[in-house]
């Protein structure tokens, strides 16, 4: 039962802190378009506590938009298909949201002994209970991200078909086009990093690169084209021929009002939220950072572990005479060691800060959320920066760029890890 | 490490354990998106009977009146790629249980993914040349 209440409030969680990311993440880009375009934004909506107005740096607007959406006139087209119109904005809105089921957002949580959650170091998992910070851990992984976010692809085709309109039927056609065109390119682009990790499973490519280094590192190509998929994936502006309003209006959610049409437009901010996740967790280490383990920070470097008998005796033999070193009381091969490797530990320094508990979860949790809001921060930026692409050129993109090279990227990765590694048997 | 599709890291984890977290959070979204639903429907004012009518309900073409039929003919170019879609698509699929155990087979497996990879490049080179990436014409 408490592993069902576990999953609840992960769950509640999740998606509470995602539908409101849409809602501050509109105002992020109010501020940034602001910024890089000089617009005026909205600068009316405040809070009146006894005559005196509050905005909030303008975050009023974000809550302004959400009631006046919700009291929207509530209009349908007469023609068309009322199932599937009404369907639409709910297919596209739950995909986004499901994503986030198989991301490790945190290190593993150990929730008894909770007095001892202020000492440092003292969970072992053999006597604790665990709370995974994931939602689940699934065998498939990566596949579930890949199937749902297929799902995701629906809406817009049901829309921009049972809105009986002609500029909605093509901008559906457009997104289902290119969604799907990216798809292919977002999937094989992954290919590389699984043959580096070894795995599908989320939880362990964060545990290889903690071990090794971050993904990006050894798969650069393939993080660029995911990057590049992910953001066309989202239909946003380098990418958003769907819904180009100096073509086709507002493209699939054309006949859609208040607060139907929010749902589409928060799906596509929640998109952009888990896509960042996605990327950090498979390129950019997930919640480690360099040095991060589960009981703190630990700088151990190669000399003081590792000291074969030859350096031992050079070094031994250079730093007879330092301070310290008592030759009195006579030199076995035991006291030259003990000394030398204490020489070490202090020459080379392994530094070990052992934290408590909860500051280690919580260092790790603000290391995933750092890392996805500097990625989405950049996706806000791209979106501010590029003009809209014309619908020819982000199908070339797809097709005769990203997919070529996808497959190049899937045959160095091979080489080189046969070349350098050789077949490992396991 | 071998751990194909690391099935063995976790075996207190069963089936149930695993998926049921995919159907609450499935069962969790569609609440709030159908929550945010209700919330248009009851609360949005519905349109006031005299105010139907040509203006309110014809389709919004920027304006100006409707041109005619809304289901128009369409480029023969977003069926093409559905097709290489699931083509593309099935190949990725393919390759992922083979990059996974990419470091067991070898030279031989990169060889043998090679004939299958250099049949499907042959049919991307084939579309590329038939015109059928292209969207300018």
């Amino acid at each position: 039962m408490l592993f069902w209440i576990q999953a609840f409030v992960k769950i509640a969680l999740i998606v509470g802190v995602l539908v409101n990311m849409a809602a501050i993440l509109l105002w992020v880009e109010r501020k940034q378009s602001a910024m890089m375009q000089d617009r005026v934004g909205p600068n009316r909506a405040a809070i009146a506590v006894f005559g005196k107005r509050f905005r909030l740096a303008g975050l009023v607007h974000s809550i302004a938009d959400g009631i006046k959406m919700v009291w929207k006139e509530d209009w349908e087209p007469k023609t068309g298909d009322k199932l599937l119109y009404r369907l639409a904005p709910i297919v596209a809105l739950v995909p986004p949201l499901c994503l986030f089921a198989v991301i490790p957002f945190g290190p593993t949580l150990y929730i008894d002994h909770a007095r001892e959650m202020f000492s440092p170091a003292w969970a072992t998992e053999a006597t604790a209970r665990t709370v995974p910070l994931q939602i689940t851990n699934l065998d498939v992984g990566v596949l579930f991200i890949f199937a749902v976010a297929g799902a995701g692809i629906i809406g817009s085709a049901l829309a921009g078909w049972a809105s009986d309109n002609k500029f909605s039927l093509m901008g559906g056609l457009r997104a289902a086009s290119q969604m799907v065109s990216y798809e292919v390119a977002m999937g094989l682009s992954l290919v590389g990093a699984f043959m580096i990790y070894q795995t599908v499973r989320l939880d362990e490519m964060v545990a290889w690169q903690q071990e090794h280094t971050w993904g990006i590192f050894v798969q650069p190509l393939g993080f660029v084209l995911f990057a590049v998929s992910a953001i066309a994936e989202t239909k946003r502006v380098p990418f958003d021929v769907p819904e180009g309003e100096s073509e086709l209006v507002a493209g699939y959610f054309t006949e859609y009002a208040g607060l139907k049409f929010g749902m589409f437009a928060s799906g596509e901010l929640v998109e952009v939220c888990t896509s960042s996740a996605i990327l950090v967790t498979i390129f950019l280490g997930g919640w480690h950072m360099p040095f991060f383990t589960d009981r703190g920070l630990e700088f151990i470097f190669r000399g003081a572990s590792a000291v074969s008998p030859e350096v031992a005796a050079q070094f031994v033999a250079s730093h007879t005479m330092t301070p310290g070193f008592d030759a009195s009381q006579g030199v076995t091969t035991a006291s030259l060691l003990q000394h030398c490797a204490n020489a070490f530990a202090s020459v080379n320094g392994s530094f070990v800060w052992h934290w408590p508990h909860w500051a280690v979860v919580v260092v790790g949790l603000g290391n995933f959320v750092l890392k996805a809001a500097f990625l989405i921060f950049m996706q806000l930026q791209i979106r501010w920066t590029l003009p809209r692409f014309r619908y020819d050129q982000i199908m070339k993109l797809g097709w005769q760029m990203l997919l070529p090279a996808a497959l190049v990227n899937v045959l160095v990765t091979g080489t080189a890890i046969l070349f350098f590694n050789g077949p490992s048997g396991g | 490490m071998f751990r194909p599709f690391g099935g063995d890291v976790n075996p207190s984890l069963s089936l149930t354990h695993a998926y049921g977290p995919v159907f609450m959070i499935v069962g969790f979204s569609l609440f709030v998106a159908c929550a945010m639903f209700a919330l248009a429907t009851l609360m949005g004012p519905k349109v006031k009977p005299e105010d139907r009518g040509e203006f309110k309900d014809t389709p919004y073409e920027s304006g100006s009146p409707s041109s005619g039929a809304q289901h128009v003919k369409l480029s023969v170019k977003f069926y093409l790629t559905a097709i290489l879609f699931v083509v593309f698509d099935i190949e990725a699929i393919f390759l992922y249980p083979w990059g996974v155990l990419f470091q067991r087979l070898g030279w031989v497996g990169l060889a043998e993914m090679l004939v299958f990879l250099s049949v499907l490049t042959v049919c991307l080179v084939y579309c590329w040349k038939k015109g059928a990436l292209e969207w300018q014409s």
